[in-house]
């Protein structure tokens, strides 16, 4: 495994840790699968979950998440979309 | 008869709304309408999923024009859906692109008003049933609630009379909250078009959204959004640009949030209190009075333990889900109250209401399950959105089965998190659950996950 991936894999630990803490989850994260959905059927999340989840997001890493790069959906399909944006986005 | 415009105004050239970028003229928008209404099949009951605000609008009011009620459900669940359907077997989505429209017969909402001949305002009788909404009602089953269409003008009406006070006119107006519910329905689509403003298509979800669409509206600029999408946007540090009035509402806002979000965008935040049974009934600017100001008209009274809104544009008497203290009527004879939160039962969560006794019908109607009961969160932030946690005793079933099943029922808003199994639940000798012995179990419950 490369140390990109490896560094990717961490982030994406670190990024449902965020989750977890953000919405008082009692999923553990290190449960949350990287690519299973976010939503619905998945860890359940709604809107308001999202919104949540952006809030964090933006204190922590400096990323104002946006709907109309028509990434709105894509950014929250799974823990590994969401951290790929944070990462590729982040100011710190 | 009694008939009303579709739009009390006459100035043809005016703006109405903003679409796609482009300036829509009150000649244009009832053209749109008339060429909408065309399009409805005979005998069909609506129901509008559009979230382009101007579509919605123009879906609202062709079916208005053709004598066909709009259904606005409160919930989106399986369940309501197919209630509807077995209700209304000619049921008919209006849509746009990108809709999932669950499987239901679809009208494509688009602009195809053409023409520049003038046009005569039409008119629609004041005692036609327009829109039918829907709440959990006490029982928790879902109650319908018509809307007249002379009652429903005369409570817009009442409302750009309060609201636009604050501003010294009408404004453009942008919605954070959906158009098919009580408050986005009346504050960011009939509010403008009624009222005199310019109604804005879109509905902004993050704050980075909200703060840009903010930016480029016509002066002056009313926003109409929700206490817990206001926290996020303060919260997030996007720079804020100057807004006219703020008015919120679906659930209680604290004063201090209220004049965080004043400072933030030099404006007046202005609250609304309501319900989807009585419409808008009330405000007040949350910084300077914790008094709310009752509309034109509008009656409590107190009756059978309970507090009854009526006059004015409501239907008929109303008891209200809030226990209510009454205070000196204002110089004008209009009510005065203030609010000390819900009455047991009732729930209400990011504005979607619902009872505690109908989560719990639901919960122990599925297969398996032996008992249970939701919760309520103990403290409730105003601003934040808490959520219902539940106890369950189903030995053979594992949290998904529980959480699948409650989903085809239930908002997901209502979900239980965190959902706990325990052995069994401390019900007292009456079959009670002392709120005590319920925080007591919590301790030692295991938890989904």
């Amino acid at each position: 495994m490369s140390t990109d991936q490896t560094d990717s894999i961490a982030f994406e630990r670190e990024v449902a840790q965020l989750i977890v803490e953000a919405l008082n989850l009692e999923t553990p994260a290190e449960s949350i699968a990287p690519e299973a959905p976010l939503f619905g059927e998945g860890l359940g999340l709604d809107s308001i979950d999202v919104l949540e989840v952006s809030l964090v997001v933006s204190k922590r890493y400096g990323v104002q998440l946006r709907a109309d790069n028509q990434d709105n959906t894509h950014i929250f399909t799974s823990l590994r979309t969401l951290a790929a944006h944070i990462a590729q986005h982040r100011s710190k | 008869m009694i008939t009303l415009p579709l739009l009390p105004r006459n100035d043809w050239h005016g703006q109405v709304a903003l679409h796609a970028g482009q300036t829509v003229t009150l000649a244009a928008f009832v053209r749109d309408v008339k060429a909408l209404a065309t399009q409805l099949p005979e005998n069909v009951h609506v129901i509008n999923l559009c979230t382009d605000r101007y579509l919605f609008a123009l879906g609202f009011f062709a079916a208005a024009l053709r004598n066909t009620i709009t259904l606005l459900p409160n919930a989106v669940s399986a369940e309501m859906y197919a209630q509807l359907r077995g209700e209304f077997p000619n049921l008919l989505a209006l849509s746009e692109a990108g809709c999932n429209a669950g499987g239901l017969p679809e009208l494509r909402v688009t602009r195809t008003g053409h023409g520049a001949a003038p046009l005569e305002m039409p008119q629609i009788p004041a005692e036609r049933v327009v829109a039918r909404l829907y709440t959990s009602g006490s029982t928790g089953i879902p109650q319908p609630h018509d809307k007249r269409w002379g009652k429903l003008i005369a409570n817009i009406l009442a409302a750009a009379q309060a609201q636009w006070a604050w501003t010294q006119g009408p404004c453009s107006v942008l919605g954070t909250v959906p158009a098919q519910h009580m408050f986005g329905f009346e504050s960011s689509v009939l509010l403008p078009l009624l009222g005199g403003g310019i109604l804005l298509p879109e509905r902004p979800f993050f704050p980075a959204d909200i703060a840009a669409s903010l930016a480029v509206m016509p002066r002056p600029r009313a926003f109409i959004t929700a206490p817990y999408h206001l926290r996020t946007l303060l919260e997030s540090g996007v720079a804020l640009p100057p807004v006219d009035l703020i008015i919120c509402a679906t659930a209680p806002l604290s004063q201090q949030l209220a004049a965080q979000a004043e400072n933030a965008m030099h404006t007046v935040l202005a609250e609304i209190y309501g319900s989807t049974e009585t419409g808008q009934i009330a405000t007040r600017r949350t910084v300077m009075t914790n008094e709310w100001l009752c509309f034109k008209g509008i009656h409590l009274t107190d009756r059978d333990d309970r507090t009854w809104a009526s006059g004015g544009h409501i239907e008929e008497a109303i008891a209200l889900g809030d226990i209510i203290e009454h205070c000196a009527s204002d110089d004008d004879g209009r009510a005065r109250f203030i609010l000390h939160g819900r009455l047991g039962d009732m729930i209400n969560i990011a504005g979607k209401r619902t009872s505690l006794a109908y989560l719990n019908g639901i919960l122990n109607g599925i297969d398996g399950v032996v008992d249970g009961v939701f919760v309520q969160p103990d403290d409730e932030m105003p601003g934040a959105a808490a959520r219902l946690s539940a106890y369950v005793v189903a030995p053979g079933l594992k949290p998904n089965d529980i959480l699948d099943a409650l989903r085809q029922h239930i908002d997901p808003v209502f979900m239980p998190r965190p959902l706990s199994f325990v052995a069994e639940l401390p019900r007292n000798n009456t079959g009670k659950l002392p709120r005590a012995a319920l925080q007591a179990l919590s301790a030692k419950s295991t938890t989904h996950d």
